[in-house]
Formats: structure tokens, sequence, C-alpha cells
């Protein structure tokens, strides 16, 4: 029992502090992955005792100077409210993680230990209530400052939040389809089967288009550029105007853990989670029919590698979009969300369906 | 302005988005190429960016860039100028002020007994190095870090200048 409970603890804690340790180091690789696209060297300065770690210790730095600036509340403002909005906002990114597989069960001392702190049949349910639930913290820090700039950038937040998590959720129907289950340990295991028996049954490949749009779509959920206008960093001035120190740095936060949510989310879905091609339970299934043995423990921490792998690649796939485009206009947003993404995410699951029928 | 409308695979928007993300993504991967291949030591690589790390490292300046003024001296170390005003009355901002005094040597008319310069006046114009007769004023140090907490530490005298 004992046990139990602390095998899941040191889950939990493994995920939470991978988490937002990725999310710390995103501001670090951020600055540095602009700076390399656009040939310039990016914050190096920070050190220890000399030790400048290639500008690592910034982000040490960065959090420093939160904690010791004013925390300042609107005068007019609901002071309970506005404490409670980051919170929210951070708290529901977070829990999402609890339902992603990580790594398939591994074999440990005579227990069988599932990779993934939850394995609810609904999963996939659960992470959307919950990437959804984060609207409220936009919206409560822009009600709760009390200022109409801030208000409106609450405002326009939830509209482009919620018009963009319409085709997240008819693009997710497709992958229901053909993998025909909710729970994301079973969408990811149904991945490890072979299409005519050399080619991986990913998402992307049975989805393309879907994994397209749903990708377009999350970034969208992240709120960062191209789709920046709740925040609008530079000029436009979104909901978190009126926050300052820690709890704005809070908020910044939460872009990064949807950003590393997203990123798990899209590689869960569409490029076969923990699964590597040809490798299973009991070693590598060459496409010759040749079988290379490798002990169980082995092959459930090369998947969790491999997925580690997958979503940094995501992570850096989403900081390459945020410093190559340019942001949409309100009216180009809206247009992109409900007059193409949408109209193709339904044209997609249609396709699919009608493949599903005639393949049965 | 001509602007022509966007064609077709413009307005899908999907193919020229990838157009971007192969710009970008081509300098990211030869610029941590290069990066990459410095570290490791190979400095005969061209950097993979084109920043100065400033106070380590600065940018060439031109021969003819105008940096901080300095007064020319003689061979036994007095100053090459003869206090004739030229540059004092050249000068657009008038930041020169000079005091003349009376050499000792009868082939030498006069010398400057103070000879200041306020750089928080100058404008960098380089006209008293043109109006010079005597080749005593140059502004070839170099110097352009030029910085001070008051006004009157601006004001550079004829020791600091000789110098």
């Amino acid at each position: 029992m004992i046990v139990n409970i602390g095998i899941e603890l040191a889950k939990v804690l493994a995920v939470l502090i991978g988490v937002l340790n990725l999310a710390a180091i995103l501001t670090w690789m951020e600055r540095k992955q602009s700076a390399v696209m656009q040939d310039r060297i990016g914050a190096n300065r920070a050190s220890i005792f000399g030790f400048r770690m290639f500008g690592l210790f910034q982000v040490l730095a960065d959090g420093l100077k939160m904690f010791v600036k004013e925390d300042f509340i609107p005068a007019q403002g609901h002071r309970f409210l506005h404490g409670l909005a980051p919170f929210v906002a951070a708290f529901f990114a977070l829990i999402g993680f609890a339902a992603i597989p990580f790594g398939d069960t591994i074999h440990l001392f005579g227990r069988e230990i599932p990779l993934q702190i939850i394995d609810l049949n609904v999963g996939i349910l659960y992470i959307f209530a919950a990437m959804s639930l984060g609207i409220y913290g936009v919206v409560l820090a822009g009600w709760a400052s009390n200022n109409n700039y801030a208000f409106l950038g609450g405002m326009r937040g939830s509209s482009q939040m919620f018009s963009y998590e319409v085709t997240i959720g008819a693009t997710i129907l497709g992958v229901l389809m053909i993998f025909e289950s909710m729970s994301l340990q079973q969408i990811v295991r149904a991945q490890g089967q072979l299409l005519w028996g050399i080619v991986p049954k990913w998402g992307v490949i049975v989805q393309p288009l879907g994994c397209i749009l749903f990708l377009v779509a999350g970034i969208a959920e992240t709120k960062r550029v191209p789709f920046d206008l709740p925040e609008g960093e530079s000029e436009i001035i979104g909901f978190f105007v009126e926050y300052s120190s820690m709890k704005f740095g809070l908020f910044m936060l939460t872009d990064f853990v949807e950003t590393v949510l997203i990123a798990a989310l899209v590689t869960t879905l569409f490029f076969g989670g923990w699964q590597v091609p040809y490798l299973m339970a009991d070693g590598w299934h060459l496409p010759g029919g040749t079988l290379l043995a490798w002990p169980q423990w082995l092959v459930a921490i090369t998947q969790v590698i491999a997925y580690a792998i997958k979503v940094f690649f995501f992570c850096w796939f989403m900081l390459l979009v945020r410093w190559t485009l340019p942001r949409f206009r309100y009216d180009q947003l809206m247009r992109l969300g409900w007059q193409m993404i949408f109209p193709l995410s339904i044209l997609n699951l249609l396709a699919t369906a009608v493949v599903i029928l005639l393949l049965n | 302005m001509n602007r022509r409308d966007l064609n077709f695979a413009e307005r899908l928007y999907l193919s020229e988005v990838f157009k971007g993300l192969w710009l970008t993504s081509g300098h990211f991967f030869s610029n941590m190429k290069k990066h990459l291949a410095r570290q490791l030591g190979f400095t005969r690589i061209e950097k993979g960016a084109v920043t100065f790390q400033y106070p380590e490292e600065r940018r060439p300046f031109s021969p003819r860039y105008r940096s901080r003024h300095r007064l020319t001296q003689r061979e036994d170390g007095s100053p090459r100028c003869v206090a004739c005003m030229m540059c004092e009355t050249a000068c657009p901002a008038r930041c020169i002020y000079i005091v003349a005094g009376e050499h000792p040597d009868p082939n030498i008319e006069k010398y400057p007994a103070r000879f200041d310069i306020d750089l928080g006046v100058c404008v960098f114009c380089g006209f008293c190095v043109e109006a010079c007769p005597e080749d005593a004023i140059r502004m070839d140090t170099g110097i352009v870090e030029i910085a001070a907490y008051s006004r009157k530490e601006m004001i550079y005298h004829i020791e600091d200048l000789l110098q």
C-alpha cells in the first residue's frame, strides 16, 4: 500500500518537475533559438561565479527578478479574483498532463508500473475539459483588473480559444474513429501496429490533414504568436496588462506549459506517443522478419526517451513557428478559424468516416 | 503602390508558411552548425552570428572615423597648437575655449595656456581638425566611450587632450 502510494507520488512529481523544468528551459530556448534564427547570439551574460553556461542562468535571474518586483493590484480591481486568475490558468494547464502516457508499462522488481499518472478511459475528454477551463484564467484576469484594455483582451482570449477548440474537437474525432478508444494509452498502443507490414500506423500517416489542423488550432490554444491577440505583448496589450511580479511570470509560464501540453498531445495523438517504429515489448521486429531481443526494462526506457525527444522536437517546432510568422489581424484570425480550418476539419471527419465504412 | 493580388497557392497560406519556416529553420541549422564547430575548437570556421560581444570584442573603425580629440605634440612634448583660434572660430557648437599665452621661443608666437573642449556640447563634426593650420588637433584616438557623472566632468582640459 505504502509502496503503491510512493510509486504514484514519484510519478506525479516526475511529471510535474519535468514539465515545469521544460517550460522554464523553453523560456531560455526561446531567446537562444530566436537569436540563432536571426544570426544573433542571445542572452549569455547571466553568470554564477563566472560560469555562463550559454546563458542558462538567465532563467534563474528572470525568476529572481520577478519575485522581488512590486506586486501591483489595481485599486478598483477585485483583489481575490485578481490573485486567483494566474493560479487558475497555471493549474488547468498543468493538470492536463495527468492523463498523458509517457511510456509503456514497465516491469520492475516484480511490479507492473504503468508509465502514466492515471489511465482514464476518457483521458482525452479530461484533457479538453482542463484546457477549456483554462479560459477562466484569462477571463478572470481581464475582468478582475478593472481595466477596459485588460477586459477586452480577456474577451478576445476567450472567443479565440473556444473558436479553435471546436476545430481541435473535430480533428480529435477523426483520431478516435480510427483508433476506437478515448484512453490515450490505448490510442498510443494502437499506433504501434504496422500498415502493410512496414509503415507505422501513426496518427500522422492515417490523418495527415487532421494533424496539420490540430497543430494550427493547438498553437492558437497556447495564445502565442501568430495567434497572440489575447496578450499582444508588444502593442495591443491584453488580459495581463495589470499584472506584475510573479503573477505575470505565472501567466508567461502558463504559455510555455501549454506549449509543452500541445507538443505532448500532438506527439501522443499523431506521432505515436512513446512508440518507436518496429520496437515491440520484446525487442526490435525489423521489417524483414528478424527479431533483435531486448530486455523489457530497456525497451520501456528507450520508449520514454523517444517520447521526450518527440515532445522536445514539437516544442522546438512551435518556437520556430512563433519566430517566423507575423501576428494575424483579429478578423483574419476568426476567418481562419471558422471559415477555413473548421470546415476542413469537418470534411476530414466525413472523409475518415467514409473510408472506414468502405474498408469494413 | 502597385499591389498584385495573391494567387491561389498564396491564399491557401499553408505553402507560404512552409516557405517561411524553411527559410528560418535554414538559418537556424546553418548557424547552429557553425556555433557547434567553433565550440568544438574549429576556430577557423566563420562565426554563426553577426554580433560583436562589445566590451571584449570591438568593431574595427574606419580610418576616417571621428572619435575623441587629441592635441598633437612637438618633439619636446609641448603642444603643437599655436593658439590661433581657428578651431574655436570654426566650431559650430562653440565647445572649444582657448586662452593664449606668449611662447618663450621667439620663433613661435603663442601657445595655448588653456585649451578646453566641452565634449557634452561637441557635435563631432571635425571642422576643428579641418580648420587647424598646424595639424595640432586630430580626432583619431579611437576613444568613443565618453561618459561622466556631471557636465563639469565632460569638459576635457589640455592635459587630458595631450595624452
